[in-house]
């Protein structure tokens, strides 16, 4: 099997599972039993938060453990709208967002407030002149991805946000860092972000968890109503096995940074080569700068979607687009917004690889994808 | 006093000498159904059938009932012996549970039917006395013209008393007018298509055509679910799934593009046919509708049928597209077709189809391609799923 699909999701790192099965056989105490039991996972969990908080330039007391980045994500905006919402009544964020973003932010147009969509430019690059220049006394919250899941393009984040303030000191940001998280240098108090969401799965860690950066002193109210865990901010007992698993995967992810982000330059480099001697009639949409472990390809007079079920066949396994835009039949929004003509969004697949991809395993994709492109084109180009 | 249930038969009914094979294969039909219930023995006297129940499982047996041609009304009855006190005592218990049950009724009318007629009462006295006693118990009024609520009491070598009639779908029993081979697509039309002709009777098995890697595994699924649902009415069913993509690269690369989809049908009715003749189908299903689309506009069709000289049931044809959405919810097809998938005819749509097609056309186009062949190739590659009725 040759899986390139791993912005969808990674595989768990056998220490993520070891540790996992250690909380579910042994370590199932509840953090907030009174006894000893209890305390000592709660210590456990102390640790694992720290190793986050490391992971991401934060401190211990500024990480909160939540389901995943779309509860996150709903979290921050939702509280932070409400934190602000008497200062005023515009919010701003970027045309490509991820839809657990997007959707938040239509559901409050459809309350009334003004809500601008940034544009990007092919490569998913927003007009930092054009967000300056919507920023009035009015704005109360931005909020802006830090690596775009579909073409791997990084907001430069330290620049905009020191930019922003200079503009609006009391609006507040948000930051997607789903796809950034363990895979580019973070370093939260450096950027002087509000609110950051990660997600454990996209690291080697289980699915079921993530977690919420939550600046120290910024307060918001919760979504969820109840026994006061998380400090109120996500009430109900916490995930253990997946917050032993996820910490597990942030030390992984620390200890192996460069080690990993060097292997994926690698990876990278040897794609477009490959992609540069074996296909024709196509056009790399991810940015140069962009995060190397995410490439999104436009083929000519091809269907990504056809071309996925011909790999799959080998067991290749990419993706057209980001899983949570791929349900239905509806063509991803980004595709859209990076101004691709029909015929190019249509032929568009995006690669993610991982630690363990190797250059044989992009070998064989591309030799199989150049033949299956050949044969689609046979068919559809009359 | 024992909860029975009773069926009233349509058509079956009807039949002449051989009325005894119908019956005996809607008992079968219904033993294999409700096998999952606790149930009695179940009978068939003078016209109905009837099944002792279990009162808690009422309601599910009267929707799995509804599933099985055949069967015209579904009746919930109390059994008596056939003296009047107990069926005064079942008439009492039946019209309070009913009135509890629906409150604000105001009228109703008694109507008793006497098969034994040695009964000392004839109908109209025993009407007299049950309309008296309910009169006398509950606060309604008898309307002989347009009554709330019927009650029924049939006398037989027993008495069988009761209210509520629910209706099923009639038609005749499953397999008692030979076999089909229904096309499914993933479609709205043809799971309707396969239920209307399954309900006079004729045992169905499924071809469905996909173009995989240019469809896809889950669009294949929601088609077995189709045929899954069709089997609920029709019994279990065998599942035959073509890949059409190697015929409909050939005709791609050979034919006019404004012919492809026609061409493509011309080989899926050649396809129906050999298996028709390989596993002994009597007849086709399609869920063809005249003029619906460019391919089953009447020049479509003639190209189509004109490939076999089997017996082609296309029992949509005249209906309008809204009616047959409308059965297709009530049989519970619909919300299954409409799951976005491709199917394999929306891959190679041309932009323009042709309109006016002709057999000599279509014959010329085909010239060039290995006919035989790519039949017995896709026939050969076929793959085979056996479906378990859906209870």
């Amino acid at each position: 099997m040759i899986y390139l699909d791993n912005c969808a999701t990674t595989k768990p790192d056998p220490q993520v599972v070891k540790a996992m099965v250690e909380a579910l056989e042994q370590n199932f105490a509840n953090p907030s039993s009174l006894h000893s039991f209890g305390h000592k996972i709660e210590k456990e969990m102390e640790t694992m938060r720290g190793s986050l908080a490391s992971l991401l330039g934060a401190e211990e007391d500024e990480i909160y453990f939540t389901s995943g980045g779309t509860e996150s994500n709903n979290i921050a905006i939702h509280g932070l709208i409400d934190k602000n919402k008497r200062k005023g009544r515009k919010i701003i964020t970027t045309s490509i967002e991820h839809s657990s973003i997007l959707d938040q932010f239509r559901h409050y147009e459809q309350q009334g407030y003004e809500v601008v969509y940034l544009s990007v430019d092919g490569q998913g690059r927003i007009d930092r002149k054009q967000l300056l220049d919507e920023i009035d006394d009015q704005t109360i919250v931005v909020s802006l991805f830090h690596v775009h899941n579909e073409l791997g393009t990084i907001n430069p984040l330290k620049e905009i946000i020191n930019e922003i303030r200079q503009k609006n000191k009391d609006l507040l940001i948000h930051g997607d860092g789903v796809q950034a998280c363990g895979k580019i240098k973070i370093d939260l108090h450096e950027l002087g972000i509000d609110t950051y969401s990660v997600s454990s799965h996209k690291i080697y860690g289980p699915k079921g968890i993530g977690g919420l950066y939550l600046r120290r002193g910024l307060d918001i109210s919760s979504l969820v109503i109840g026994g006061g865990q998380e400090k109120g901010l996500r009430s109900g007992t916490e995930n253990i096995p997946g917050i032993f698993g996820f910490g597990r995967a942030c030390q992984l992810a620390q200890k192996d940074f460069k080690k990993r982000y060097d292997h994926a330059v690698t990876l990278r480099h040897h794609l477009l080569e490959l992609l540069k001697r074996h296909l024709d009639r196509y056009q790399i949409n991810s940015p140069e700068e962009g995060s190397p472990y995410i490439i999104s390809i436009s083929i000519e007079d091809t269907r990504g979607e056809v071309l996925l079920h011909y790999l799959e066949g080998d067991e290749i396994y990419i993706s057209t687009a980001s899983a949570c835009s791929s349900h239905g039949t509806k063509r991803s929004n980004t595709l859209d917004h990076i101004g691709l003509s029909d015929n190019l969004a249509d032929g568009t697949i995006r690669i993610c690889t991982c630690k363990d991809t190797t250059t044989d395993d992009l070998d064989q994709f591309v030799k199989a994808l150049a033949n299956y492109v050949y044969d689609i084109r046979q068919i559809m180009g009359r | 006093m024992e909860t029975v249930m009773s069926l009233s038969l349509g058509e079956v009914i009807l039949k002449g000498k051989n009325k005894r094979q119908f019956i005996d294969k809607l008992l079968g039909q219904i033993r294999k159904s409700i096998r999952d219930f606790q149930h009695g023995k179940i009978y068939h006297l003078m016209g109905k059938i009837y099944i002792p129940y279990e009162k808690e499982e009422e309601d599910a047996l009267i929707s799995r009932l509804q599933h099985i041609f055949g069967i015209v009304y579904i009746s919930p009855c109390l059994k008596v012996d056939s003296n009047l006190e107990a069926i005064e005592e079942a008439v009492l218990t039946m019209v309070k549970e009913k009135m509890d049950r629906e409150p604000g009724l105001e009228t109703f009318k008694a109507h008793t039917k006497r098969g034994d007629k040695s009964f000392y009462l004839n109908s109209m006295e025993v009407n007299n006395k049950i309309g008296g006693m309910v009169l006398k118990n509950f606060d309604v009024k008898v309307d002989v013209h347009h009554p709330d609520f019927y009650v029924y009491c049939d006398i037989k070598k027993d008495s069988y008393i009761y209210i509520d009639r629910y209706k099923a779908f009639g038609g005749m029993p499953a397999g008692t007018n030979g076999r089909g081979l229904l096309l499914l697509s993933g479609g709205i039309d043809s799971p309707v298509a396969g239920f209307l002709m399954a309900k006079r009777g004729v045992a169905i098995d499924c071809l469905h055509f996909h173009s995989y890697p240019f469809t896809s595994e889950r669009g294949e699924e929601k088609v077995v679910k189709l045929a899954e649902q069709v089997s609920s009415y029709s019994g279990k069913m065998t599942f035959y799934s073509v890949n059409i993509l190697p015929i409909q690269k050939e005709i791609n690369k050979n034919c006019p593009e404004d012919e492809m989809t026609l061409i493509s049908r011309r080989f899926m009715m050649r396809i129906a046919e050999r298996l028709c003749h390989i596993k002994g189908y009597d007849s086709i299903i399609t869920g063809e509708s005249l003029g619906q689309v460019a391919s089953q506009t009447i020049d479509g069709l003639k190209v189509t049928n004109d490939i076999t000289r089997r017996l082609i049931f296309r029992p949509l044809i005249g209906m309008d597209k809204v009616n047959i959405m409308d059965l297709a919810k009530k049989i519970g097809t619909y919300e299954t077709s409409i799951l976005p998938f491709d199917d394999c005819c929306t891959v190679f749509l041309p932009k323009h189809p042709s309109l006016r097609p002709t057999i000599e056309e279509m014959e010329q186009s085909e010239k060039g391609l290995p006919i035989e062949q790519l039949v017995e190739d896709a026939i050969t590659n076929m793959k085979i799923v056996k479906i378990k009725e859906e209870l």
